[in-house]
């Protein structure tokens, strides 16, 4: 059990460390100040659930590794973040489509996981869960606003939608890590709230005039199995500590 | 050093300052979750406003100094449950963040978040709730930037997380 359980620690991390690295790649290439802080404070808030997860994935399997061990000494294959958080930035549109698929499922993931009968992940599911319900109001109004926006903005959302949506089914999937924490009350099953995402995402996707695509869905990253381009994203975010093993600062 | 008495040590502690808002006591936020001093050590329990506030680094260096300066030994722990409110902030802390021209958090943690983010903040310097949230984010991870539409002055105004 300490095994798998470790391992769903650590998928939950790589998913909101993944997401918070793309995040911050933003950082000085927004249109406005005001988009600036909200990546800059939404890539902070995932960090610090990463970093949550991390270090309780750490204690968990007592070999000494540290949240920072966890997140810059393990090669690209040993994450197991779902795809959909290590698809390119791209344009606005696509990063704010990534954000909001991502931020309906994570909103009720923690919401779901403030029952949790673990003490630790209970208590950080009751702050991530408000973060990540912020998050969503924030990533929600500009899906709207870019779908309901010019002829412009609707083209660019509505096709990154069309491509984003091919990696939700695989938010849902479960493996022998999340059958074991399921069944101890400590996990979720995500198809428990699927029908709820389905429900708020379609109300969006109605309100800002896109279309919900019909797409092939495809799988991994819970694998380790990646898609190209990752390696450089992981490689490029544990860059500086391992240039400088140790560094503190 | 024994018979170092408890309430003493709990001042201190709480006396540190938040570094990104210094006008304010980590006290008066609320985030010290208890004190206990056995043996020479003073052991502190600390909940972060955010999980990730990159504050707590300097907190906990300020906390353990302060510790120190008693003679104690630090023994500090980050506890996350229950998890932060805004209404744990004292009645003193929110008076001083007013003065600080910072708006308190409205309403209550146990409201739903459309509830609270619809409450207006009022203004810090004229009192109005004519007041409007500029944008969701701010300099901070637990400010947002609004403006007064009575005396049009911007302010910064804590959110109700």
């Amino acid at each position: 059990m300490s095994d798998l359980f470790v391992r769903y620690l650590l998928r939950q991390g790589d998913r909101a460390l993944v997401l918070s690295q793309q995040l911050s790649a933003w950082v000085t290439h927004v249109h406005d100040l005001e988009e600036e802080m909200a990546v800059a404070n939404i890539s902070l808030d995932l960090i610090g659930q990463a970093r949550t997860l991390y270090a309780y994935a750490g204690e968990t399997e007592g070999s000494g590794r540290t949240e920072d061990d966890l997140a810059y000494w393990r090669p690209a294959e040993d994450f197991q973040n779902p795809l959909l958080v290590e698809q390119p930035n791209g344009d606005f549109a696509m990063t704010m489509v990534r954000q909001f698929l991502h931020d309906s499922w994570a909103a009720l993931y923690w919401q779901a996981m403030t029952e949790s009968v673990d003490d630790t992940l209970a208590a950080l599911a009751g702050k991530a869960a408000k973060e990540t319900a912020y998050h969503l109001r924030h990533a929600k109004s500009w899906v709207i606003r870019m779908g309901d926006g010019t002829e412009e903005s609707h083209q660019r959302a509505q096709t990154a939608l069309d491509h984003l949506w091919g990696y939700t089914d695989a938010l849902f999937d479960s493996d022998d890590a999340e059958i074991a924490v399921v069944a101890k009350n400590i996990g979720i099953d995500p198809t428990n709230f699927r029908p709820a995402w389905l429900t708020g995402v379609a109300a969006v996707f109605a309100e800002a005039t896109l279309h919900q695509p019909v797409a092939a869905q495809r799988r991994g990253g819970r694998d380790g199995l990646h898609q190209p381009g990752f390696d450089q994203l992981i490689e490029e975010m544990q860059s500086v500590a391992r240039a400088h093993p140790g560094a503190q600062w | 050093m024994t018979g170092m008495p408890l309430a003493r040590v709990r001042r201190a502690i709480e006396a540190v300052e938040d570094p990104e808002l210094p006008q304010v006591t980590i006290g008066d936020l609320g985030i010290v979750r208890s004190v206990a001093v056995e043996g020479g050590v003073a052991r502190v329990a600390l909940t972060p406003t955010f999980t990730g506030c990159p504050a707590m680094g300097v907190i906990i260096e300020d906390v353990g100094t302060a510790i120190e300066t008693l003679g104690l030994r630090p023994a500090i722990d980050t506890v996350l449950a229950p998890a932060w409110s805004p209404d744990w902030i004292t009645a003193d802390g929110r008076r001083k963040l007013l003065e600080a021209g910072i708006a308190p958090p409205v309403g209550s943690g146990g409201q739903d978040l459309d509830t609270l983010l619809s409450l207006p903040s009022p203004c810090p310097r004229c009192g109005s709730i004519r007041t409007r949230r500029l944008s969701e984010f701010g300099a901070t991870a637990c400010k947002a930037p609004h403006v007064c539409d009575a005396c049009k002055e911007p302010f910064e105004g804590f959110k109700p997380l």
